[in-house]
């Protein structure tokens, strides 16, 4: 039997969306739109989870990030574009035993124990992790035999996660895993989650932290009302997005330095005008011939704070 | 294919689904679901105990009451086994399926298993077996509550006649249990369960004979499938048969394929609905 390449590509792809389409993608949507209604929570979405990767969709909530990853998961139907997991319908079983996912649940049944949640989620798959060592990779060890309902809710997050692993999946998808966790208790599982990965697990993490996204993704989409606004490494996006931040006292109004070239937004403080850039040489350049005299000239690295900010539009200026 | 193995270290419960070519175990993933889907129940007070205690309670209770009497050529006392058996099937099937799947959907849980390579069929049947088992539990406690109490005999053939009528109910009202946990939120599904529970159970005469009740509602009952399923059952146990067998069980085919048919399109709806 002769297996015909790209066999698993969906005959109905057209030319375009096929271009798109990426052979090796964990996770993909390509012109991915999604309506609830007279809503669009997703607008001609584009997205590629890659091999080894770790992608954060960022984005302010409503932006459409648990949307894009429900799709992703087969949870909804897009309403018009291309959803593919390991290059097949999310919701064919095969797909489904390669990924694991943290979903924004409030609980899971209470009156089961951690060891026997985790037993049962070990049986719907053809390798699991052993159910000792699930719980050991979560930090389970003193409460394996407690009843989910008498866990702490960084312990029933744990076993969130420990559920997610438990398949010992090529694909983790986290929708949003620390909202409600204190600041330490966020920072203690994004040294879980980068030590149990290590580059051999692809993860599709989806947060409304900066944080988060800086901290663990190697590549960030930004979704802001359905659409991505800026895609790249962080580093990318910092850049992409605001850039930089140029700092002056000048005799130039705002007006006329919005118009400057690269200046994105202004904005003024006293006798200093702040300039978000994403080319600070050429706006510096143009500063100084529009105003030579302009003194306390000062460049700094937009932090991906203003990055996202200036991207989603959210400034004040 | 990936390359990534497993490490079965020390474990014993992944050493056996681990082959050369890993496959799942489908008897294990199916059994082990049904077992902790009871073991679940079990542990819920709110649940075990309604079930479980309340129709012994109650046959206790109302059994000594009535026990002299004789009905449908039966004594009260062997009705009442029955009558509170059957009240325990529905109340196993309809709350074990009705508050179990809207809580379970209220929590994101159900959309966890359904993100999981688990079998939708799994799910569904665990809570089959789960319902089964405890109203097995509530057939078996009785019987042996009315021989030591009030000296109810069956005959063997009688009993497991019943016992498999009373098995049979457990579709048509898990599937109406399933059409209410999806219709119904979380917060409001045990209320409106119990507003269809207790009138259905004591208009069809399963607490109390009928024929001590005005005849109105003994006409009322004849459009109720909890009647058809408790004269059904009487009837396999002996009693004398009002209406005829036939009748009963296709009221209970009907009953379960409009539940289904309803539980699909609620399903449908509330998927549409849940991420919107």
């Amino acid at each position: 039997m002769s297996v015909a390449e790209g066999s698993a590509a969906p005959a109905a792809l057209g030319p375009r969306a096929q271009a798109a389409g990426s052979a090796n993608a964990i996770a993909e949507l390509v012109e991915a739109t999604k309506r609830y209604g007279a809503v669009t929570a997703l607008d001609r979405v584009s997205l590629r989870a890659m091999p080894g990767e770790v992608l954060a969709v960022l984005g302010p909530n409503g932006a459409g990030k648990t949307t894009a990853v429900s799709l992703m998961l087969g949870l909804a139907r897009p309403t018009s574009g291309q959803v593919r997991l390991f290059g097949a319908d999310p919701r064919s079983a095969g797909s489904r035993m390669r990924i694991g996912a943290m979903l924004q649940v409030s609980g899971v049944p209470a009156t089961l124990t951690v060891r026997e949640h985790l037993t049962a989620f070990a049986t719907y798959y053809p390798a699991p992790l052993g159910v000792d060592e699930a719980i050991a990779i979560a930090g389970l060890e003193g409460v394996a035999n407690r009843l989910y309902g008498k866990l702490s809710g960084g312990q029933q997050q744990r076993l969130h996660f420990a559920l997610a692993m438990i398949g010992n999946p090529d694909a983790l998808f986290l929708d949003e895993p620390t909202t409600g966790l204190d600041a330490a208790s966020r920072r203690a599982f994004w040294n879980h989650v980068r030590e149990y990965l290590g580059g051999k697990r692809s993860v599709i993490l989806t947060t409304h932290y900066l944080e988060e996204a800086d901290a663990l993704a190697d590549k960030v989409a930004v979704l802001d009302h359905g659409k991505v606004v800026a895609y790249g490494t962080p580093t990318e996006v910092k850049a992409r997005a605001a850039g930089r931040k140029v700092s002056a006292v000048t005799r130039l109004s705002a007006t006329e330095a919005a118009a400057l070239a690269g200046v994105r937004s202004v904005e003024r403080s006293g006798a200093v005008l702040t300039l978000l850039s994403s080319d600070a040489d050429a706006t510096v350049r143009a500063l100084l011939k529009a105003d030579p005299e302009a003194s306390g000239l000062e460049v700094t690295g937009a932090g991906l704070e203003e990055a996202f900010l200036s991207l989603t539009g959210r400034t004040e200026a | 294919m990936t390359t990534s193995t497993p490490t079965p270290t020390g474990v014993t419960d992944a050493a056996s689904s681990i082959t050369q070519a890993p496959r799942r175990n489908m008897l294990r993933l199916y059994v082990t679901e049904a077992r902790f889907e009871f073991l679940k129940l079990l542990r819920l007070p709110g649940y075990s105990v309604s079930v479980l205690a309340f129709p012994v309670m109650f046959y206790v209770l109302f059994g000594a009451l009535f026990g002299g009497y004789a009905v449908q050529g039966i004594s009260a006392a062997k009705y009442m086994v029955v009558g509170y058996s059957a009240a325990g099937v529905l109340a196993a099937s309809l709350f074990g399926f009705g508050v179990g799947v809207a809580s379970e959907r209220g929590q994101g849980w159900l959309r966890l298993k359904r993100v999981s390579p688990m079998p939708p069929l799994a799910y569904f049947f665990a809570k089959v077996v789960m319902a089964l088992l405890f109203s097995t539990i509530v057939v078996v406690v009785l019987t042996a509550l009315g021989a030591w109490l009030q000296g109810v005999r069956f005959e063997v053939g009688a009993w497991l006649r019943m016992y498999g009528a009373l098995m049979l109910g457990v579709f048509p009202f898990a599937s109406l249990g399933l059409a209410f946990g999806y219709l119904f939120g979380p917060n409001s599904a045990p209320m409106v369960l119990n507003l269809v529970y207790t009138p259905a159970a004591f208009a069809s005469g399963l607490w109390i004979p009928l024929t001590v009740m005005p005849p109105v509602l003994q006409r009322v009952a004849e459009f109720l499938p909890t009647y058809h399923f408790a004269q059904f059952a009487l009837s396999q146990a002996g009693a004398e048969p009002v209406g005829s067998g036939l009748t009963h069980v296709l009221v209970l085919a009907v009953t379960t394929a409009v539940c289904l048919a309803l539980a699909v399109w609620a399903y449908f709806r509330d998927e549409g609905k849940t991420y919107g």
